[in-house]
């Protein structure tokens, strides 16, 4: 236990490193309010990515509804944080949107869950079409107006921290009896119920979890852009994460963080070629794809502990 | 009352051109159980083609729609030898090859719009408009053209499927094609086949879509993908009288809710029914029950 | 899980760290982009893919035709100086989160004077804080929500500015049109449930039209059947069929109503002018129609319409829609600030802008007024069997 602690102190102060470097460029004018901008969304993009992997990559639940809890994240912010607008307010609307959709997470799941493969990945499009299209049609998320003129609470650092704290509890979970139930139910869901292993108790907690990810994205995606409307949360939406988790690598959430950054530089760049942004950004898609099936990484993992424990047995070799 | 009898038969039009393009999404997945995205798009280029042929060309609109049907069946056979075959013979994760599919679908979209421009063009009106009056049922002779089009279309494919060799080594491969190979069925060519008629398929619907609507433009193959990806789900992915059905059920529920004056909801209410029905039949209407392996 | 406290202890730690130095990136007070050589930058953030890529490319088609005759023209004259346009063009693919940061982009990286676009409201709003960080001026060509230009409290954007009238203007000039022109006493509005132009369209033509309206019923951009909405039309007695929307729903729409033998009159905004409403309507069934336009041959308010539409022909074969000439527009307006101002300076292109007056351009001569929303007339043109028999200035 306490070599895992020490681990994780190390994970921290790497995360840390890298916070430092980023705040120092800062800083120092290397880095601009654009180039914020983009790290602040590639953040937000690392949070919905990995949170979208527990879900398919770990449980191995075809989903294509992140898009809907991350409106439901994003809309419960906005809603909160135009009466309350303090950083208080804020906060409880992060807790607010969390809950709801795990709440709905929770309802969809319990059903749904028992879908196979593709049929649950329509099922989950249509909830999350559903929650689009009633935000459309309320009164109080001001229907496809949506609502804007928000403050502005999240800014790269506390989306930078929230990201790593969000990557640092599922790779515990993962880790955890919990996370080891999981992996179980998604190699054999027969095997696993048979040594007593509820495979639904399993996949739902994995569903809601990954869900409640995507509202915390959301929120601070909604007080980051400090606008919201229906048309941010379509189904492409959820094909652009489903993209970043497969290009990283199903299971591997280092994939998922790479693969977020690498996507955020990609577009940052295409924005340059006008009305050829999108066909070239379809022929990378393509091309990477058929060159590397299994994404960046496939299911390889960076490990803290790996690292250690190689260059100690390398030591120990040598002498 | 009468207008509830007008609305269920407009939805059987619009159904109808749903089901044409669920039958192409049914046949790709049936066979290497892929959800071909770029399939919409297909429909579209199918639309731009027959628009070409009969602007550029000026060929009368029977022999357009047999020629766009034979270059989209092309269009289709490259877009798997090229996005999907190598992916397959690497033994990739599904997953990869839907996320090509996406490609495709980004591709053709997007260099359509970059060649043509967004805007909307008018597809020429190959056929003249009549109105017929039945009782007090308003028909288009161009409604009914669909229909039967697509009908037949249908017999054909089910004929195709059920009574001959390609079709016998189509159903082979669906089970299992490491088996069909074993007996001698070659299955790249069944399955670059398979995408022929699928795409033929969706360039009839992309040809007649354009009659129908007088209209065109690079995403039109969006929403109608979807739908009808939805519709092959509802009737049982696979299976092609489900898509059928699948199909005209969507257009009857979309049309039904302007009647109860709920279109703002349209796509609600068919996603919601389509939960109902996965719900309680989780392989759609018409699908097979896959047994469990253990 | 004994070690559980600690992890909680280390993650407040880290958490407590980032946010304490946090303070060291202190952002330093924007003092405006300008030019430095003998090229002064515009931006461009526009549509030019995803779903608003017909409205995008045709707004964007407009601007680079401006930048082109103004550079052909001899510049911008500023101090003595002839300064050429260079257009540095992001397109923002319709997505909300990519406008923002194209418009940071611009602002922050390109450093361009000014920035022309977006063209749909939800990504002005959303682009707006970018831009106002960096202290650029923001000129939306077809961005007609009415609160685009205002902050929450009401005040106005100090960075936002737009080319084309609002929704509740337009809306308020329709439902007048509409009641007194028409003498229309019943109404059915069809409109864009997904759409916010549509919704504020309907909300300011609702409240002011002083007949009846009947039903409304929504449609969703794309749809191509409207079978079933037109059906329904059918069956119900009304003087005029008001469709807020663009071009290429309505054009489908009229069609498909004439051919079902509705013949009320049409009425729509300022979405359908272009070509195409007439090509995918055909132009027999474009009768009785009338719509509000920016600028129109037969109502020119100024000398620089007929030429602008003349020259315009002439080069591309076509005739400019209303997006191409707010697109043109744009890019005349800044140039105006500029030579007004005698700077490049982005904050001084912003005062420019805000004290515009009387600027003569294609869709109208105008004033901005203190809410950053130009004061122009409104034109409606009436078409019977696809020919414009009028065009008129409505104030």
């Amino acid at each position: 236990m306490k070599r895992n602690l020490r681990e994780q102190f190390i994970w921290l102060l790497i995360a840390f490193g890298g916070w430092l470097i980023i705040d120092l460029l800062t800083f120092g004018g290397v880095i601009n309010s654009f180039m914020l901008t983009i790290i602040t969304m590639i953040e937000i993009n690392v949070i919905l990515a990995v949170s979208l992997n527990l879900i398919l990559g770990i449980s191995g639940q075809f989903s294509l509804g992140h898009a809907g809890f991350m409106a439901i994240g994003a809309y419960a912010s906005a809603i909160i944080t135009q009466s309350l607008p303090t950083i208080w307010g804020f906060f409880l609307s992060i807790i607010v949107g969390i809950v709801i959709s795990s709440f709905i997470a929770l309802i969809e799941g319990i059903p749904t869950l028992r879908l196979r493969g593709d049929y649950l990945a329509i099922a989950t499009l249509g909830v999350s079409e559903i929650i689009r299209i009633t935000i459309n049609n309320l009164e109080i998320t001001n229907g496809p107006k949506g609502i804007y003129n928000l403050p502005q609470f999240s800014n790269w650092s506390l989306v930078y921290i929230v990201a790593c704290i969000v990557t640092l509890i599922i790779v515990n979970l993962i880790h955890s009896k919990t996370g080891r139930a999981i992996l179980a139910v998604r190699d054999n869901e027969i095997a696993a119920s048979a040594v007593g292993v509820n495979p639904t108790k399993y996949k739902v907690i994995a569903f809601t979890v990954g869900a409640a990810g995507a509202s915390l994205a959301g929120s601070l995606y909604a007080n980051y852009i400090q606008s919201v409307t229906p048309g941010d949360f379509t189904f492409m939406q959820s094909i652009s994460v489903l993209i970043m988790v497969v290009l990283g690598g199903v299971g591997s959430i280092t994939g998922s963080v790479l693969a977020a950054v690498v996507l955020g530089v990609v577009d940052t760049v295409l924005q340059n070629y006008g009305a050829l942004r999108m066909v070239l950004y379809s022929l990378i898609l393509i091309i990477f794809m058929l060159f590397r099936p299994a994404g960046f990484l496939g299911n390889w993992e960076f490990s803290v502990k790996r690292f250690f424990t190689k260059q100690k047995s390398s030591r120990e070799n040598k002498s | 009352m009468e207008e509830l009898i007008q609305q269920l038969f407009n939805g059987v039009f619009l159904g109808s051109i749903y089901a044409l393009l669920a039958l192409g999404y049914t046949m790709v997945y049936g066979i290497i159980g892929l959800i071909n995205f770029a399939h919409g798009d297909v429909y579209m280029i199918g639309a731009f083609i027959g628009f070409f042929l009969i602007t550029e060309l000026h060929l009368n609109f029977w022999v357009t729609l047999v020629l766009t049907m034979g270059l989209c069946a092309l269009v289709g056979m490259l877009i798997e030898f090229l996005a999907y075959r190598p992916l397959r013979h690497h033994g990739a994760p599904k997953i990869t090859s839907l996320i090509t599919a996406i490609g495709v679908s980004f591709l053709l979209e997007n260099g359509m719009s970059f060649l043509f421009g967004g805007d909307s063009r008018s597809f020429p009106q190959a056929i003249k408009l009549v109105n017929f009056k039945v009782g007090f049922i308003h028909i288009t002779n161009i409604q009914l053209l669909i229909l039967i089009v697509s009908i037949a279309l249908m017999v054909l494919l089910q004929f195709i499927v059920q009574k001959t060799k390609m079709g016998r080594a189509m159903r082979a491969v669906s089970v299992d094609q490491e088996a069909a190979n074993i007996v001698g069925i070659k299955v790249d060519q069944t399955i670059s086949f398979t995408f022929a008629i699928g795409s033929a398929l969706a360039g009839a619907a992309g040809v007649l879509i354009g009659l129908y609507y007088n209209s065109l433009d690079p995403l039109m193959g969006m929403a109608p993908g979807i739908k009808s990806f939805i519709a092959a789900v509802f009737g049982g992915i696979g299976s092609i009288p489900g898509a059928a059905i699948g199909g005209w059920l969507i257009g009857l529920i979309e049309t039904l809710t302007f009647t109860l004056g709920i279109s703002s909801w349209k796509d609600a209410v068919v996603y919601a029914v389509l939960i109902v029905v996965l719900l309680v039949r989780p392989n759609g209407i018409f699908g097979k029950k896959a047994g469990e392996k253990v | 899980m004994k070690a559980k406290p600690q992890r909680v202890k280390i993650l407040a730690l880290f958490a407590f760290f980032m946010v304490f130095f946090s303070g060291c990136a202190a952002k330093a007070k924007a003092t405006g982009n300008e030019s430095h050589s003998s090229d002064v930058l515009i931006g461009a953030n526009i549509e030019l893919s995803g779903s608003a890529a017909a409205y995008g490319q045709a707004v964007n088609q407009g601007i680079k035709y401006a930048v082109d005759q103004i550079n052909k023209d001899g510049g911008v004259k500023i101090k003595g100086k002839h300064l050429k346009l260079k257009l540095v063009v992001k397109d923002n693919t319709t997505n909300n989160y990519q406008t923002a940061m194209a418009s940071s982009n611009l602002a922050s990286s390109a450093k361009v004077s000014a920035i022309i676009g977006p063209c749909v409201s939800a990504g002005v709003v959303a682009a707006l804080p970018k831009t106002t960080e960096a202290a650029v001026p923001e000129l939306s060509p077809s961005g007609t929500a009415d609160t685009l230009t205002l902050q929450r409290d009401g005040s106005v954007q100090p960075y936002g500015f737009r080319t084309c009238y609002t929704d509740s203007y337009q809306g308020v000039i329709l439902a007048r049109y509409a009641k007194n022109v028409l003498k229309a006493d019943t109404a059915v509005i069809l409109g864009d449930k997904t759409s916010d132009y549509s919704e504020g369209l309907i909300k300011s033509f609702t409240k002011e039209y002083k007949g009846k309206i009947v039903d409304t019923m929504y449609y969703q951009a794309g749809d191509k059947d409207f079978t079933a909405t037109i059906t329904k039309l059918k069956n119900k007695k009304f003087k005029t069929l008001f469709i807020p929307g663009y071009y290429n729903e309505a054009g489908l729409i009229i069609k498909q109503a004439r051919q079902a033998g509705i013949k009320a009159a049409i009425l729509g905004p300022d979405g359908f002018s272009g070509d195409t409403l007439f090509e995918l309507a055909g132009k027999e069934n474009v009768t009785n129609v009338y719509y509000t336009n920016h600028f129109d041959a037969m109502a020119a308010g100024n000398e620089n319409v007929k030429p602008f539409i003349n020259s315009y022909k002439k080069k591309f074969k076509q005739e400019p829609s209303g997006f191409t000439a707010l697109g043109y527009d744009s890019v005349y307006m800044i140039k105006q600030a500029m030579e007004e101002q005698q700077s490049t300076n982005s904050i001084k292109v912003r005062d420019g802008l805000a004290h515009l007056k009387n600027f003569k351009g294609v869709t109208g001569t105008m004033t901005i007024d203190k809410f950053h929303n130009p004061q122009k007339d409104v034109i409606v043109v009436k078409f019977l069997n696809g020919k414009k028999v009028s065009a008129t200035a409505v104030k």
